[in-house]
């Protein structure tokens, strides 16, 4: 059974989005897709580098100008 | 898994924030990160609080005027007396900028290994109990030994 998790982390610095994605990743199953929101503009790039490191699936990425909204299969 | 190391040289708060966060940032990237504290660094794992331990008068000298911990640390440039790293700070809560108490203190929830050059302490006078707790003790062997593995080493 595939499940679906949000984390908001607007408002928040990096490194907070990535370490926050990393920590709920890490409680989350193989399959299971995780909702994030993010303001910081870095995270646009990051989340791409991070996912293209640690090997989770990048779903969606948007980015509306203030917001970015992502979505990762895990694994 | 990929080994980061980073050495921290500087006790700056500039300098240590921007460890921290690569440090944080490599952890969360599923990295094993280790980080030598070195010379001023050593201070940033100093206790807060003064620790009663049996010194030389050099020592106690040392000791009483080095910044103990994060909190204390000063900006490397701009400190103006305090003011210049008060204003910064505040700046930065401000904008939601996690303090470098807050990074240190994830990155060893992230499981950063955080390692106290043994020579440092000795020069410096400042003992194992004045340092806060689960850290290491070790020397260049031990860094090299690390840094051999792996593929980003940082002196900060």
């Amino acid at each position: 059974m595939m499940a679906e998790f949000n984390i908001d982390c607007k408002g928040m610095q990096c490194p907070g989005p990535i370490v926050e994605v990393f920590k709920k990743i890490n409680s989350m199953e193989s399959g299971d897709v995780l909702h994030i929101e993010v303001s910081d503009h870095g995270f646009h790039s990051d989340i791409q580098a991070w996912c293209g490191k640690t090997g989770n699936e990048l779903v969606k990425l948007e980015d509306n100008g203030d917001m970015i909204a992502a979505s990762i299969r895990k694994a | 898994m990929a080994k980061n190391t980073l050495i921290v040289f500087s006790g700056d708060l500039d300098r240590a924030m921007a460890a921290m966060i690569i440090a944080n940032g490599s952890a969360a990237m599923g990295n094993e990160v280790t980080m030598f504290y070195t010379f001023w660094g050593l201070n940033l794992l100093r206790k807060p609080e003064k620790v009663k331990v049996e010194k030389t008068f050099m020592d106690k000298m040392f000791g009483r005027m080095m910044p103990r911990g994060p909190e204390k640390a000063k900006l490397s440039k701009m400190h103006m007396g305090g003011m210049g790293t008060r204003m910064m700070k505040n700046t930065m809560t401000k904008k939601n900028v996690q303090t470098l108490p807050q990074l240190m203190e994830s990155a060893q929830a992230l499981g950063v290994k955080m390692v106290a050059c043994t020579m440092s302490m000795d020069v410096m006078g400042i003992t194992k109990e004045e340092l806060i707790d689960d850290i290491e003790y070790a020397g260049v062997a031990s860094y090299l030994a690390e840094a051999d593995e792996g593929n980003v080493n940082l002196f900060v």
